[in-house]
């Protein structure tokens, strides 16, 4: 275990507010439908209004008379390159050619003068169909005979994985006690308040793309390969993003559309969805099917697990592919033992799409997996807490996958966790319809390998202090979406600068502007962007002192301090800089000042700028999928939840949380919270409330709005008692930090559900757990 | 009633004048103009933001002659010769009103999508009851959906700009 070494830092550590605090508190934080340009166009797709049909005959020949539309574009009208996460599975079209694979499809794009026109011009768009039968559950869609989605899917089968460790059978036929449980996920939807919306324009052959998205790279890159344009022809860059949770990864519709419309048209283009739109783009989670087989000894160690997961995948794969291997990947991080078995299948279905949302494929199976443990500790009489000591990882060990795993404090979270809640008085001592449930979890800090294969570093920094010194501006494509990229990342430039934070502004997300970052997603940002701009804050650093030496020696000042350095030449080494002061460190009290020594920099050298690049190196181990689940660190987790039940009704009410998130360092606590607070939020609307809903005949989307997809208001959250740990470092992170943002999602489903199954008795399996579930189950049991 | 023009397509228009911010903007309207499209639209004030357009999450909250109401319920035709204060209006020029400085203090938001709605609510809550109870807080906020920070800070912060006045 690497120890900690208590720094004295300016920034780092410190709760400092955000730096778009102003902008979003007075309503001057702009975002991509906000933006106005000078003759802009208004647009939106054409979607189906059938799940699955062959297109006979797509009529607008009425829409392109109506006075005020200026462009109808259908899959005739553009590429026909397929994109997608993994190029084995690129099967989505800028538009269906031919065939609509889901009720909301998307058929081509409108654009017209103003918003009216574009809805009007919608309906009079005719699309003929020859409809085909249609699979909504993966139950279906996997039956001999049923309807084939796609031709490269055989049996609608999308992606299989089997990943076999040590000896599974052999551990259970050895086991003190083996159980089987069967769990059920549901279909959620990252509900970030902003719609998606895209807005570009052309110059010549170079065209601008505003985007509310998580990557501006990966829209990018996606875009050109498409479109056969030079990623320089095409900058993307976003304004505020109003949230993402996986849900503004892919491009959209929405992103192609604008930029091909506005080069028909000459004008720039704003096309945006409408709030049930947004559903309809999908992207959520997916529903997992899970069956989870154990074997313990009597202290409740894991012998073996088998485990098998089926994925309702809707009808695109995108990030999908990514999610199948989520869902069993990082098991083996959390809990050490030797012999596992996992076996995924992610079948396509006529929905839309599922694919990344907060902790991707991992909070379902970590549902799953923290009740079945749950249930194995209460058969062989073990504490629950126990079960998760016995089991958890410890730190530099390497997991059966062959992911090494620096820091790891999952068993001081599960004590403190453990103390602060009052389990040991709690637990099983409630009373009826009162309990208290733990769940434990965690995620990567950046997944290993990028977005797609490639060269390129995760990661570039570029820092350019401007000319008199008075400002730093700090370049990267690191992509705010809320979580505080941008504060927490300017925390890290003026520390490694040694320079005021007040005085540095962030350039982010803007692929002219800023330098090569992945974006926000695999709770990536805080490491992998903080790299890259930690050593371009040291490389700055640097520069300023070698050029505070010359400026020493030419003042004379430092004759004085001769001594202090021991009777030779002054060396960069022998100074330090500190919030924007450059000094002697054997003799503090001589001193130039950053701003000084940047300006003599500029007259004597020119633009003063400091580069970083970040690149994790080759890490995991060789099986087939063993890309993803890769980190250059691991975060973990514990979460309590204590529940009231009401035993006629049903009714849950979570009366208190808590949660410890190891993070290793925290570079700003009040964000950090924050982050665990919203991720608890998700992750008890999930468990209780939330389920996106389909007619069950005709696939088309019931609940796409915020009254009946049922997102907890501030009547329904409890409080969260959000809990540190003093000391987590972790050595392959800048200033020893880790994940926060999609771990602590992973641990709440768990928690809640074994708190309600400490309440009430019943072993609820099937997600949401909602009030009138527990009342049947309630009944059933009397 | 509002002055009213017909177009050449029979549509009508009429003409209306509305006190936002302390200012009178006299506009044109149709008559199924909403007044959050009104003040985007109209007097390119983006502040108060769109989100569902069907009265779920909020963010178009803003003061109607001092309470709050969803600006995307409201249509532009009613509020004529009315009183509108949207989150541009809260502030005093440059001084922070107190609930936009403990949003801050507290890290009440995010991204930021629901923040303009969520402070013209709390102000609302504060104008009517000055020290209201936590309680009182999550009833007023309960229209106001956000999805980044499980309310936690943003009761915090709306409890402790209370106390604070």
């Amino acid at each position: 275990m690497s120890v900690k070494i208590k720094r004295d830092y300016s920034y780092v550590g410190k709760s400092l507010d955000r730096n778009d605090s102003y902008q979003k508190t007075t309503g001057r934080a702009q975002y991509t439908a906000d933006l106005k340009f000078p003759n802009m166009l208004y647009g939106k797709l054409i979607r189906s209004n059938v799940a699955h049909a062959i297109i006979k005959n797509i009529d607008t020949s009425e829409a392109e008379k109506l006075p005020g539309v200026k462009a109808i574009i259908t899959a005739k009208d553009v590429p026909a390159m397929k994109f997608g996460l993994s190029p084995a599975r690129f099967d989505e079209n800028i538009f269906c050619i031919d065939r609509v694979r889901y009720n909301g499809d998307k058929i081509g794009a409108v654009c017209a003068v103003d918003e009216e026109t574009v809805y009007k011009a919608l309906k009079l768009i005719k699309v003929e169909y020859e409809e085909l039968p249609a699979v909504f559950t993966w139950q279906d869609a996997a039956k001999e005979g049923a309807p084939q989605i796609f031709e490269e899917y055989p049996g609608n089968l999308n992606t299989e994985i089997h990943h076999k460790f040590g000896d599974v059978d052999e551990a259970l036929k050895n086991a003190y006690y083996v159980r089987t449980d069967r769990l059920q996920g549901q279909r959620t939807y990252h509900a970030f308040i902003e719609n998606h919306c895209s807005v570009a324009y052309w110059d010549g052959d170079r065209a601008t793309l505003y985007s509310s998205c998580q990557s501006v790279h990966y829209v990018q890159y996606h875009l050109c390969r498409v479109l056969g344009m030079k990623m320089g022809d095409l900058r993307v860059l976003k304004t505020h993003v109003g949230a993402g949770f996986g849900g503004k990864l892919d491009p959209t519709g929405l992103d192609f559309s604008a930029v091909i419309l506005s080069k028909i048209t000459g004008q720039p283009v704003k096309m945006f969805y409408d709030h049930e739109e947004t559903f309809l783009n999908g992207r959520g989670r997916h529903p997992i099917t899970m069956e989870l087989t154990t074997g313990v000894d009597k202290n409740g160690k894991i012998l073996g697990h088998k485990y098998k997961a089926i994925l309702e995948g809707g009808a695109y794969t995108g990030l999908g592919i990514a999610s199948t291997y989520y869902a069993g990947s990082l098991l083996g991080v959390l809990y050490d033992f030797e012999n596992y078995q996992f076996d995924a299948y992610r079948y396509v279905t006529n929905l839309p799409p599922c694919g990344a949302q907060r902790g991707h494929g991992q909070p379902q199976p970590r549902f799953a997996f923290e009740h079945h443990l749950d249930l194995i500790g209460e058969a062989i009489g073990v504490d629950p807490i126990d079960m998760r000591l016995i089991n958890a990882r410890k730190a530099n060990t390497v997991t059966l996958a062959g992911y090494e795993v620096k820091s790891y404090n999952l068993r001081a979270a599960n004590e403190m966790a453990r103390d602060a809640s009052g389990w040991k008085e709690k637990r099983g001592k409630l009373g009826v319809g009162r309990g208290i449930g733990v769940g434990n979890g965690g995620f990567v800090t950046g997944a290993g390998f990028c977005q797609y294969r490639t060269d390129l570093p995760h990661s570039v920094g570029m820092i350019k202090i401007y000319d008199d010194g008075t400002q730093a501006f700090v370049y990267s494509q690191a992509v705010d979406i809320g979580q505080g990229s941008d504060t927490v990342l300017l925390q890290m430039a003026a520390e490694a600068m040694g320079y005021p934070y007040e005085q540095c502004t962030m350039y982010a997300g803007d692929t002219d502007l800023s330098t090569l970052d992945f974006g926000a997603y695999a709770s990536r940002q805080t490491l992998m962007a903080g790299w890259a701009i930690k050593r371009a804050g040291e490389d700055i650093k640097q520069k300023i002192l070698e050029q505070a030496v010359e400026m020493f020696r030419a003042t004379g000042k430092i004759k004085e301090g001769w001594a202090y350095i021991g009777n030779r030449e002054l060396r960069p080494d022998d100074l330090d800089v500190k919030e924007g002061i450059v000094y002697v460190k054997q003799e503090p009290s001589l001193t130039l000042t950053f701003e000084e020594v940047a300006r003599r920099y500029f007259v004597t050298k020119g633009v003063l700028i400091g580069r970083g690049w970040y690149h994790p190196g080759k890490l995991g181990g060789n099986h087939k999928g063993a890309a993803v689940g890769t980190s250059p660190a691991y975060s973990s987790a514990t979460q309590i939840a204590e529940v009231k039940v009401d035993m006629e009704t049903g009714q849950i009410e979570c009366v208190d949380t808590w949660d410890v998130h190891d993070s290793g360092t925290i570079i700003n606590p009040k964000l950090f919270h924050g982050q665990v607070h919203g991720a608890f939020y998700m992750g008890i609307g999930e468990t209780i409330w939330e389920e996106v809903l389909f007619d069950k005949k005709t696939g088309k989307l019931l609940n796409g709005n915020f009254a009946e997809y049922r997102l907890p208001t501030a009547l329904d959250m409890p409080p969260v008692l959000s809990l540190t740990l003093d000391d987590s470092w972790e050595p392959n992170g800048p200033y020893g930090l880790k994940e926060v943002g999609e771990g602590a999602t992973t641990p709440t489903m768990g928690a809640v559900a074994n708190a309600i199954y400490d309440a009430i008795g019943v072993s609820m399996t099937e997600l949401p757990i909602t009030y009138e579930k527990v009342w049947r189950a309630l009944k059933d049991k009397k | 009633m509002a002055n009213c023009i017909v177009d050449k397509d029979g549509v009508k228009r009429y003409l209306v004048t509305v006190n936002v911010n302390g200012s009178d903007f006299t506009k044109v309207v149709k008559a199924n103009t909403l007044l959050v499209n009104f003040l985007r639209e109209e007097l390119d004030m983006i502040g108060t933001k769109k989100g569902c357009e069907l009265g779920d999450c909020g963010c178009c909250t803003v003061m109607l002659d001092g309470k709050a109401v969803n600006a995307c319920l409201v249509l532009a035709l009613d509020v004529d010769g009315r009183e509108v204060t949207t989150i541009e209006g809260i502030a005093d020029g440059e001084d922070l009103d107190i609930v936009q400085e403990k949003f801050i203090e507290h890290a009440a938001f995010q991204c930021g999508f629901c923040t303009s709605g969520m402070i013209v609510s709390s102000r609302a809550l504060l104008n009517e009851n000055p020290s209201p109870s936590e309680y009182e807080v999550r009833e007023a906020i309960a229209g106001n959906l956000c999805r980044c920070t499980g309310y936690v800070n943003i009761v915090e912060a709306v409890l402790d700009a209370a106390e604070k006045k």
